[in-house]
């Protein structure tokens, strides 16, 4: 009972990092680099919780979730693919506009510094389900999908050969007649509706918007897609890894076996750890970046 | 036309009678802002022939090219393919017509296999799924058909050079090309797969289709085309048919005045140090048991050892990739040998740094001077300063009169075009580029040279200038080592040639005994 307990945090807690890993995935397999997934997290919490509150549903919130990822990703590729910006750069911008527009729009939808008030999520908690009351929430559905779905776009359908070419030699793809940038596009758009909704789910999980409420998810995300190099399944057994370990963590906290701070290093002594070569060399898509 | 034709061919009485035009583009021109690529072009290609494009870098032949393969739209001028009306399309409408270009660096995606690259754009599918088998079989009975031989399932990453570029002629016949555009195809092959490309080019030809083919090496128009036509600043200057015109003439026309070709004239060969068992005593440059790794920690040079005499020129050939750059690298300082020494004289520099070694006089004119010759954002003074920057200073900082004077010499003596050393490095021509490393490496006391690739990718003139300069270095008694892929280039300017394979010297010969037939073999392990 307490594996089937463990599992089953491990699996809400990974339930964010695989959908922004799965969009981070196919943002960098198309050639951009994906460092505006927090921000597009950060979107998507704020728009979840703007669409539960004033639509009155965590359906509505979840669309509202997804266009805010959209718009997101839109600026991201106005600024990467239009203008040829650095995705650096850019990547860094949109996380801090993010930060700054959610806070605005905080103080004016809910006159708030710090959070919104309480909305409806996909609850479950009430319906009797126990611990596997997560099942009914359909973002832990499209979570657990997400990246094996993509595996299979990626590497069995046309679209996916497509996107792979793009991102390791774009200018071959071109004298090819693939439409490198509208696939670039659509990649970007994919990956700010799948972040968006990892992002929907922390907030309809807690019923509320609390300000950077993403705390870095995002770049944990994009550790995971390193770890994983770029590939759909092992980016998946990334993100369960990182979040079997902030389980591990949440759970000795409560031991009180060693100091508390030090326990709460877990994750991230992983996450670098991991990193630094346990995997070996992780090569990324060749064009990834590349302003071209 | 311009004025400035040297000579021109009618069409052939056979492609006049039957066969109609497979390319006609009359008048074309394209300027890149103010920069004008081509100007009242001609061109007339008649189907089922083996055409050649000629002239100098930059004479705009590749750029004439790309507007004929939709890459580019012209300014004006019209095109025609099979007589139908071509002008302004994109590569989408050209490859529906029939027109594909096998472009000089290759177009493949390294991490994808033979037939995914083939099928990339037109993917066959079952129900929404690509279909694998498909590709694979298709792809196997194409290259069956041509005699491109392949094995579909590879990864393009672990195909040699010759393999990649079978794939790319493939690509575009996959496409159901007719016609076929090959920008520069041997720069980057081996004797022997020239040959076997002439081979292929020339049963595609029996088979109906036409080639364009872009080259300024003269021997190879005269090997493999019908009818040559030679561009000269951006104009087609001349249209020839090859079997009645010759080498001289094409350079002639290539040029707009009379070269000595340097595939001809073998210049003072008679060098002190011309025997291949020369000893090491008083040797420029000695190599003794140098192993080295590569990027990927593998040995690519396996216990070398070699000596350069003072007033020696001496040649290493070979495919690329057979650890020349390695070897160069750790000369030049720039690399680790794991194993093993480099002497320069009598003075051992293998724990040197870059500067001392230049110090103790090795001078370097790197394989790509884009990446290591030049900044190309800075001026030709300043690229004429890189290195030596420790020499040009005084107790303020560095001396601006003493560097102007420098850069105004060397640019004179050199024959920098054009001559003014304020101007950025990146708006010279390739020929006149490497005329600014040449001057910075040349222009200083070394007794040992590295030349790396030394004419790669500069014009005919400038080759001239070139190997001049460095004929001129043996007989001052200097050690040149002469790096080139380019065989006929080693064969021209050496005293002894080597031939680098696989990390080692397959073979060290005087050149009095050696033929490009001779050392082709060694080139490919084959001997």
């Amino acid at each position: 009972m307490i594996l089937l307990a463990f599992v089953l945090q491990t699996i809400r807690i990974a339930i964010p990092y695989l959908l922004a890993a799965a969009g981070g995935v196919i943002s960098e397999r198309v050639g951009v680099i994906a460092l505006g997934l927090e921000g597009m997290m950060l979107a998507g919490a704020f728009g979840a919780v703007l669409g539960s509150y004033y639509g009155g549903s965590a359906w509505v919130g979840l669309a509202c979730a997804m266009l805010a990822g959209v718009i997101v990703a839109l600026i991201m590729a106005l600024c990467t693919l239009r203008y040829r910006a650095d995705q650096v750069v850019v990547g860094i911008a949109v996380n801090l506009l993010v930060i700054g527009a959610t806070r605005f729009f905080l103080r004016l939808s809910f006159d708030s510094a710090s959070n919104s008030p309480r909305v409806d999520g996909f609850g479950g908690e009430g319906s009797g389900l126990g611990v596997m009351a997560s099942f009914s929430n359909p973002i832990v559905w499209i979570g657990l999908l997400a990246l094996p779905v993509l595996g299979w776009l990626l590497f069995r359908t046309p679209f996916g050969l497509r996107v792979r070419a793009v991102g390791e030699k774009p200018e071959a793809a071109a004298t090819l007649g693939v439409p490198v940038r509208s696939l670039q596009l659509r990649g970007l758009l994919l990956c700010g509706i799948l972040a968006s909704l990892g992002g929907a789910y922390l907030a309809l999980d807690q019923h509320q918007f609390t300000d950077s409420m993403t705390a870095g998810r995002g770049f944990i995300a994009l550790a995971a897609i390193i770890f994983g190099r770029w590939m759909p399944l092992r980016v998946a057994a990334a993100c369960l890894l990182f979040a079997a370990a902030e389980t591990l963590q949440i759970q000795l906290q409560g031991a009180q076996l060693v100091p508390s701070q030090f326990v709460e290093l877990i994750p991230y002594v992983l996450t670098i750890v991991a990193l630094a070569g346990v995997v070996g060399k992780s090569v990324p898509p060749a064009a990834l970046g590349k302003a071209q | 036309m311009s004025g400035a034709a040297s000579s021109s061919a009618p069409l052939s009485a056979a492609a006049e009678a039957n066969a109609p035009l497979a390319v006609r583009m009359r008048q074309v021109c394209k300027h890149f802002g103010a920069v004008q690529a081509n100007r009242d072009v001609n061109l007339e290609v008649a189907a089922g022939e083996i055409h050649a494009l000629v002239g100098e870098n930059g004479a705009g032949k590749s750029t004439l090219m790309h507007i004929l393969s939709g890459l580019h739209t012209p300014s004006s001028g019209t095109i025609e393919v099979f007589g139908r009306d071509a002008t302004g399309w994109d590569t989408n409408a050209a490859i529906a017509a029939g027109v594909g270009m096998v472009h000089q660096h290759f177009m493949l995606v390294p991490t994808l296999t033979v037939a995914e690259n083939l099928v990339l754009g037109r993917e066959p599918v079952r129900g929404i799924q690509l279909d694998q088998m498909r590709a694979e079989s298709d792809v196997r009975s194409l290259a069956e058909r041509t005699g491109l031989r392949v094995d579909p399932s590879r990864t393009i990453a672990e195909l040699s050079v010759g393999e990649a570029q079978r794939v790319e002629i493939l690509k575009v016949l996959y496409r159901g090309a007719r016609v076929l555009v090959l920008d520069e195809p041997t720069a980057v092959l081996s004797p022997p797969e020239v040959d076997e490309l002439w081979t292929v080019l020339r049963g595609l030809r029996a088979q109906g289709d036409t080639i364009i083919i872009i080259t300024h090496k003269l021997d190879e128009v005269v090997a493999i085309s019908d009818t040559i036509t030679v561009m000269r600043d951006g104009r087609s200057v001349a249209r020839l048919a090859t079997a009645s015109t010759s080498p001289q003439e094409i350079a002639k026309a290539m040029v707009g005045r009379d070269v000595a070709l340097a595939l001809d004239a073998r210049v003072g060969s008679a060098s002190p140090a011309t025997s291949a068992t020369a000893g090491s005593a008083n040797a420029a440059l000695s190599i003794r048991g140098l192993s080295v790794l590569g990027d990927r920690g593998n040995l690519v040079i396996d216990a070398l050892s070699f000596d350069v005499q003072p007033g020696e020129i001496f040649g290493i050939a070979g495919v690329e990739g057979n650890g020349q750059s390695e070897l160069l690298d750790v000369i030049a300082g720039l690399r680790r040998a794991k194993s093993g020494t480099v002497h320069l004289g009598n003075a051992d520099v293998t724990a040197f740094d870059v500067r001392s070694r230049a110090d103790a006089g090795l001078s370097h004119i790197p394989e790509d001077r884009h990446r290591r010759g030049l900044v190309l954002d800075y001026s030709i003074a300043d690229n004429l300063l890189l290195g030596q920057q420790h020499h040009f200073s005084n107790a303020m900082g560095l001396d601006y009169g003493r560097i102007a004077e420098h850069a105004a010499t060397q640019v004179r003596t050199f024959d920098i075009r054009p001559p003014n050393p304020s101007l950025a490095a990146r708006t010279l021509s390739g020929g006149n580029q490497q005329k600014i490393v040449i001057a910075r490496e040349m222009g200083r006391p070394f007794t040992v040279l590295l030349a790396a690739q030394p004419t790669r990718g500069v014009d005919v003139g400038a080759i001239e200038f070139i190997h001049a300069q460095l004929r001129a270095a043996r007989a001052d008694g200097k050690g040149v080592l002469l790096v080139s892929a380019d065989l006929s280039e080693v064969l021209a300017l050496a005293d002894r040639i080597a031939v680098m394979y696989e990390g080692r010297l397959a073979c060290l010969l005087p050149a009095s005994a050696c033929t490009a037939e001779l050392l082709g073999p060694y080139m490919t392990g084959a001997a």
